[in-house]
């Protein structure tokens, strides 16, 4: 059944009340359904926050099409970015589901309660023998899980082959981080972690730098099982000539900055407790910062009489304005190679 | 574009740079670790000191010190100054002798390795027949006598250690005129004591072991006298004049023997057992020394009679009717005596005993009756209980100063008053440039309190915080002095008691204000401590408070020690510092950290398991505040818990120990007991490594969590005036960092001085920050409006620093292990971090601001980070912007108490103990440096040795 109704673009409002008013309109108050659009592209994608539900108000044209699904028998499928080339199987799809009778398929959840927890990346820059492992511990409540050791490993240096002392995954942990990922494995051996170099470095060292990076821990490994590999056309293989090799010096800095982007800003976000409101991250200074993190800042009301003293007539509590500030900055590029390169953040 | 420039490229800085840092290992200060050996000249009245390490030490007056290592790392076995000169010959373990040389280079003598040397025999040879066993520099100063095991003598020539072959003294030599039957009884063994004639350079005594005493004539190359000693000999000693001579022997007797010239074989003149007539342990040294009215000194280590006194560490000292056995409390090294060595002079007339025993020197006053101890003025024991923190405050005001010393001396009565007698060289390093103390907290609840300004650590005054508890073992039970008709008549002497009646007393944190005069002391039980400097003795009752941090936590139950009992009613305190506040935490677990503020008279202390604030002036606690996660179970329960995981570490530890003590019995002999011992270390290590390789190293990698142990643990804690609320109106404010990388702020409000008694002081949280790293807060500093970290308590008021600026605004500098981070005030907001942890693998272990100045312009100084990481590295970080502005090493990472004992000072400088019972002094800084710098002087006849000495000097060894 198709509903009609009007919006107004400028004031959309959120994405409960538009939801609630699906309800209301299709008379369906208690019923869970899952809220799609098509975009210009015509592609189905869904709404169930307030971001997307903004962006698809803004991108109507001047009509939104929504569809809407009740939640126990929609086809999650049909959602995503593939759909453009799917596109007129779309709608079909969605309209008529009993046309779909393939085998009950593996329900997936929906994008939203997706998260990233590893990717490879830089596969581009590194040689084929190495591997670029990033895990996102942040909000997984999994452990990372994994241990390391000790070893030695056979390198090609000026001298000949040599046996030099190296760092090693010596164990996984059954149901951990590293081990669902399904991109590291025992006796891999570590060469980077978030693209500093482990030769040279203690077991304890490298403890304490993958601990430190443990949020978004990126390490480079030489997987013991080669066969994996992925075969890469010429231009990245020229790399690979010195694959035996496990710095880059020269362009271990673009790599860095490929990766920490992104990467400073999921980071760290201290939270502070001001003496009213609840915990908010922290902002950053706004006009001088340095730092790329992103922080926002909510306060929390402390109760003053605790331990029993009486509240001081000079410390009138100052609330601060409660709103969420995001401030993200453009930043240019060559900040993040200076923020990478070494330890320092210069004025 | 200069922000972009990558650290170290800006040529304006770099230079800069090396005007302001440069790292200096200056000096050792206290008592070397495991001495082996002493050696004194009188001649140069230097005293040296060699160790199990291969180190050796050269002592003289005050300031005079010289320090030399030996590359083979080698005990040092004996020590001998050539006479006369500015030599020393050292023997090692390993049977190789050295000579070093006091050399004068760019104004200031050095000591320098000259020459090595091993005796090699004829091949062939077992290895005992080139075994040293005594070393005899003759007084010609050109050749040296080496008795051996094989009971040869060989002769080397000085300083080129060349073997004169043809002057050695074989033993077949030595026994062709000795009666048969005694040659029968026994053959000469090794050489046990070489003296030389103290009048006859051509003759010199020499000592076999199994009894066989000769005084052979360098001249002719024979036997004059032989002596038939019935005894094993373990030593001899000159008569001054030579017309006798005194040996000791292994069953605790001694003989003296005439030397005339018509009695080729002369019979003792008296033989005695001092403290017989049961069995006594052997006489290992002795010495005689006579004196202007006629009753000589025998002075001799050992000799206690084997059942009862047999552990006993004694020297006696027998003077006419006057008997004293000196009772060290650990094993006596060596020992020399201090006597005229002007040779016209008549008599020895001794004036003092020194005593180098395994953990102290001891010094005793031969000329004052009662013979009292002189006060060293270096070699300090610091471990006389083992050090459990401490606290170093610069630049400390001459009449705090006065204070303390006036103190201290009230203390030290019973010390002698005569200067110190190891005078030798002359001290030209400036005077220090400022009066600095390092206090030092130890396990038996004493503070002690020590002159850190120059190259000499010296004991100022020493406190004890015991006298507030009751402990189970009372003073008065265990006092020494033992009637007079005690037999023997031992007298316990020297400071050195590792033994701690109560381990709950153990100082875990000092702060003392050198501007009040108001010092904190809290211990291992969660003992604060408040105190106050009183010049006079006094009597008063000590106010006494509670702090229950655990609060409103329930279901707790704290397995650790019971927290100390207080004393009723008033107590005596001696002159000094004397508390007059004191608040135990509750639990009583370890106090983790401490501030005080003499200003507003506020001391602030955490735990494992909160923390609390107290005031001082109206005797109040102000509040606690609970820093337990409730998972935290660990915390909770007390330290046995965490015995638990020690318990394997400090079983390896004991093991270690015992095999160090093992070997280190093995001295010479090499009979087959060594070789048993050396078998089952040998075992002992194969089944240690065994065990290690069963376990492989691996370490697991996982993401700190809220639910670890020892979150709640206060590792910081922080008193600020700054703008913590709002940017007009700044407050007092306490800030306290945790183990779990939480922050907290208090806001204060002190009364003003004229209502302070009247008025509570309050205190309400204004902020809390949790890092996301949630790495430990090991430091927390507020920046001024001009970025400088705002001064100590009362130092504006004392116009000692310039008031800091409460305009612009200030800045909030969290250090946790892993990484630094400025966050702007009132308003947090962070702007700018340093990472360390994540990018060079090392964790922040002690962290402070520090001065450094230009050593080219007076008028330049800026403040800098001063970090020490657990790699042992020093790296000095700028302030405000935090960039690395250089890295040093400087402790080795395996040595885990060295890095968790270092201080920096406030100047760019720090301790650290290289062994329990030695500081090691750095310096950061080009302007502060304290290192010793000193002359001897050289007398004329070492000239001729010049030539020969060039070779050497090149190739000498690497000092200090």
């Amino acid at each position: 059944e198709f509903r009609r109704f009007s919006l107004e673009r400028s004031k959309p409002g959120k994405f409960e009340e538009f939801y609630g008013l699906l309800q209301h309109v299709h008379k369906i108050p208690n019923v869970d359904v899952l809220v799609g659009y098509t975009d210009i592209h015509g592609d189905l994608l869904p709404i169930n926050n307030d971001d997307n539900y903004h962006k698809a108000v803004s991108t109507a044209n001047p009509l939104l099409r929504i569809f809407i699904q009740r939640k126990e028998d929609a086809d999650y499928s049909a959602f995503g970015t593939d759909t453009m080339t799917r596109k007129k199987n779309v709608l079909s799809n969605v309209l008529r589901p009993d046309n779909h009778k393939k085998k009950p398929h593996i329900v997936i959840s929906m994008p939203q309660d997706f998260r990233p927890v590893s990717s490879i990346i830089d596969v581009d820059i590194l040689p084929e023998t190495h591997r670029r492992v990033r895990l996102y511990k942040y909000g997984t409540d999994k452990p990372l899980g994994f241990y390391i050791r000790d070893g030695s490993s056979v390198r090609v240096t000026p001298h000949g082959l040599e046996k030099v002392p190296g760092i090693f995954i010596s164990r996984l942990v059954p149901g951990g981080l590293a081990q669902s990922t399904g991109l590291l494995a025992v006796n891999d051996e570590v060469l980077e972690v978030n693209g500093i170099e482990v030769s040279g470095k203690s077991l304890d060292q490298v403890t304490d730098m993958m601990i430190a990076n443990s949020r978004n821990l990126i390490i480079t490994v030489r997987p013991a099982n080669q066969r994996n590999n992925v075969v890469r056309n010429s231009r990245t293989s020229g790399s690979s000539g010195q694959s035996t090799e496990s710095s880059l010096p020269s362009s271990t800095p673009n790599i860095l900055a490929n990766f920490l982007q992104g990467e400073e800003e999921s980071d760290e976000e201290d939270i502070i407790i001001e003496d009213s409101g609840e915990p908010q991250q922290i902002p950053k200074a706004a006009p001088t910062s340095e730092s790329l993190e992103s922080l926002t800042q909510i306060e929390l009301l402390h109760e003053s009489t605790q331990n029993g003293f009486l509240p001081s007539s000079e410390m009138n509590l100052n609330h601060s304005a409660g709103s969420v500030s995001m401030e993200y900055e453009a930043q240019d590029p060559d900040h993040k190679s200076l923020e990478e390169d070494g330890t320092i953040i210069t004025l | 574009m200069r922000r972009f420039l990558r650290p170290g490229h800006d040529p304006v800085r770099e230079r800069l740079k090396r005007d302001l840092f440069q790292f200096n290992k200056t000096v050792e200060h206290g008592f070397p670790h495991q001495p082996s050996a002493l050696g004194y000249s009188p001649f140069l009245r230097l005293m040296a000191i060699g160790t199990r390490s291969g180190a050796i030490k050269l002592y003289g007056a005050p300031g005079v010190e010289f320090m030399g290592l030996h590359e083979e790392n080698n005990t040092v076995m004996q020590i001998h100054f050539i006479p006369d000169q500015c030599q020393l010959v050292t023997l090692l373990d390993d049977n190789s002798l050295h000579l070093w040389s006091l050399k004068q280079h760019s104004g200031a003598s050095e000591l320098r390795e000259e020459h090595r040397f091993t005796l090699k025999g004829p091949p062939g040879s077992p290895p005992s027949a080139t075994q040293i066993t005594a070393v005899l520099p003759h007084s010609s100063r050109e050749v040296l006598y080496l008795g051996t095991e094989s009971g040869n003598i060989f002769v080397v020539e000085l300083p080129s250690f060349r073997v004169l072959e043809d002057r050695t003294i074989t033993s077949e030599a030595v026994l062709q005129r000795v009666p048969e039957d005694y040659c029968n009884r026994r053959s000469c063994e090794l050489v046990e004591a070489l003296r030389e004639h103290p009048k006859n350079p051509d003759q010199i005594l020499i000592g076999y072991s199994r009894g066989l005493i000769v005084l052979w004539d360098l001249q002719n190359n024979k036997v004059t006298h032989h002596f038939l000693g019935s005894q094993q000999l373990e030593n001899l000693y000159w008569q001054r004049d030579g017309s006798k001579f005194i040996s000791c022997h292994y069953d605790g007797s001694y003989t003296q023997w005439p030397v005339s010239s018509d009695n080729r074989q002369p019979e003792p003149l008296e033989n005695l057992v001092p403290y017989g007539p049961f069995p006594c342990k052997a006489i290992s040294k002795i010495y005689w020394q006579t004196t202007k009215n006629g009753l000589p000194y025998i002075i001799f280590q050992g000799g206690m009679p084997r059942a009862s006194y047999g552990d006993r560490h004694s020297i006696s000292v027998v003077h006419g009717s006057q008997q004293t056995a000196f009772d060290f409390t650990s094993r006596v090294i060596d020992f020399f005596i201090i006597f005229s060595s002007e040779p016209t002079a008549e008599f020895d007339d001794p004036s003092a005993m020194v005593v180098l025993a395994e953990e102290e020197l001891v010094v005793i006053d031969l000329k004052t009756a009662g013979w009292p101890a002189v006060h060293p003025p270096y070699l300090a024991s610091l471990h006389c209980s083992a050090i459990t923190c401490s606290h170093h405050v610069s630049n400390i005001p001459l009449k705090l100063w006065e204070r303390i010393i006036s103190a201290g001396s009230k203390q030290n009565i019973h010390y002698s008053n005569m200067p110190w007698p190891i005078d030798g060289g002359t001290n030209i390093a400036p005077d220090p440039p400022q009066r600095d103390l390092l206090l030092t907290g130890h396990e038996d609840g004493t503070v002690r309190f020590w002159d850190a300004s120059g190259v000499c650590l010296h004991l100022l005054y020493k406190l004890s915080t015991v006298r507030v508890f009751l402990t189970d073992a009372d003073p008065n039970d265990n006092m020494n002095t033992l009637g007079e008709d005690e037999w023997p008549p031992l007298r316990k002497v020297g400071t050195f008691d590792p033994y701690s009646d109560d381990p709950r007393l153990g100082i875990q944190k000092i702060y003392l204000c050198k501007y009040s005069g108001y010092l904190a002391v809290a211990g291992t039980a969660g003992q604060v401590l408040v105190m106050e400097l009183n010049d006079e003795d006094a009597e008063h009752v000590v106010d006494h408070a509670e702090a229950d941090l655990l609060q409103d936590q329930e279901g707790y139950r704290w397995k650790g020690h019971e927290k100390l009992k207080t004393r009723d009613g008033p107590v005596r305190f001696e002159a000094g510092f004397q508390p007059f506040v004191l608040v135990q935490c509750q639990p009583p677990a370890v106090v983790t950290s401490l501030a005080l503020h003499s200003e507003w008279k506020l001391v602030a202390f955490g735990t494992s398991h909160g923390f609390g604030l107290f005031d001082h002036q109206q005797k109040r606690l102000v509040f606690v505040k609970c820093t337990l996660h409730p998972s935290d179970q660990l915390a909770l329960e007390g330290p046995l818990s965490r015995v638990k995981s020690l318990k394997k570490s400090l079983r390896q530890s004991f093991r270690r120990i015992r095999r160090s003590r093992v070997s280190s019995r093995k001295r010479r002999g090499g009979s087959g007991n060594a070789s048993e011992v050396q078998e089952a270390n040998a075992k002992f290590d194969q089944d240690a490594l065994q065990e290690m390789e069963l376990a492989p190293v691996q370490r697991k990698i996982e993401a700190r969590s809220a639910e670890d142990s020892f979150t709640g643990f206060v590792r910081t804690l922080y008193f600020a005036d700054t703008f913590l609320r709002d940017s007009s109106r700044h407050c007092p404010s306490l800030w306290a960092g945790t183990n779990g990388g939480t922050v907290y702020a208090f806001c204060l409000r002190v009364p003003p001085a004229e209502r302070r008694m009247d008025e509570p002081v309050r205190a309400e949280q204004a902020k809390e920050i949790q890092l996301m790293h949630r790495a430990p807060v090991v430091g927390i500093l507020v920046l001024d409006g001009r970025s400088t970290p705002l001064p100590e308590p009362l130092e504006v008021a004392h116009d000692l620093s310039k008031s800091p600026d409460m305009q612009g605004s200030h800045q909030l500098l969290v250090v946790s292990e892993e990484q630094f981070k400025v966050f702007t005030l009132p308003k947090v907001s962070s702007k700018l971090k340093l990472k360390l942890t994540a990018l060079e693998g090392c964790r922040v272990r002690k962290v402070t601001v520090a001065n450094f100045g230009s050593c080219k312009t007076d008028d330049y100084s800026e403040n800098d980070l001063a970090v020490l990481t657990n790699l042992g590295d020093i790296q000095i970080i700028s302030l405000p912007f935090l960039k690395l502005q250089i890295r040093y090493p400087c402790i080795r990472k395996e040595d885990v108490s060295g890095i968790a004992s270092c201080v920096f000072t406030k100047y760019g400088q720090g301790f650290y103990l290289i062994s329990p019972s030695e500081f090691e002094r750095f310096s950061l800084s080009t302007k502060w440096l304290v290192e010793p710098r000193c002359i001897v002087d050289i007398p004329e006849v070492t000239s001729n040795n010049h030539m020969h000495n060039k070779s050497g000097m090149e190739n000498a060894a690497r000092k200090s």
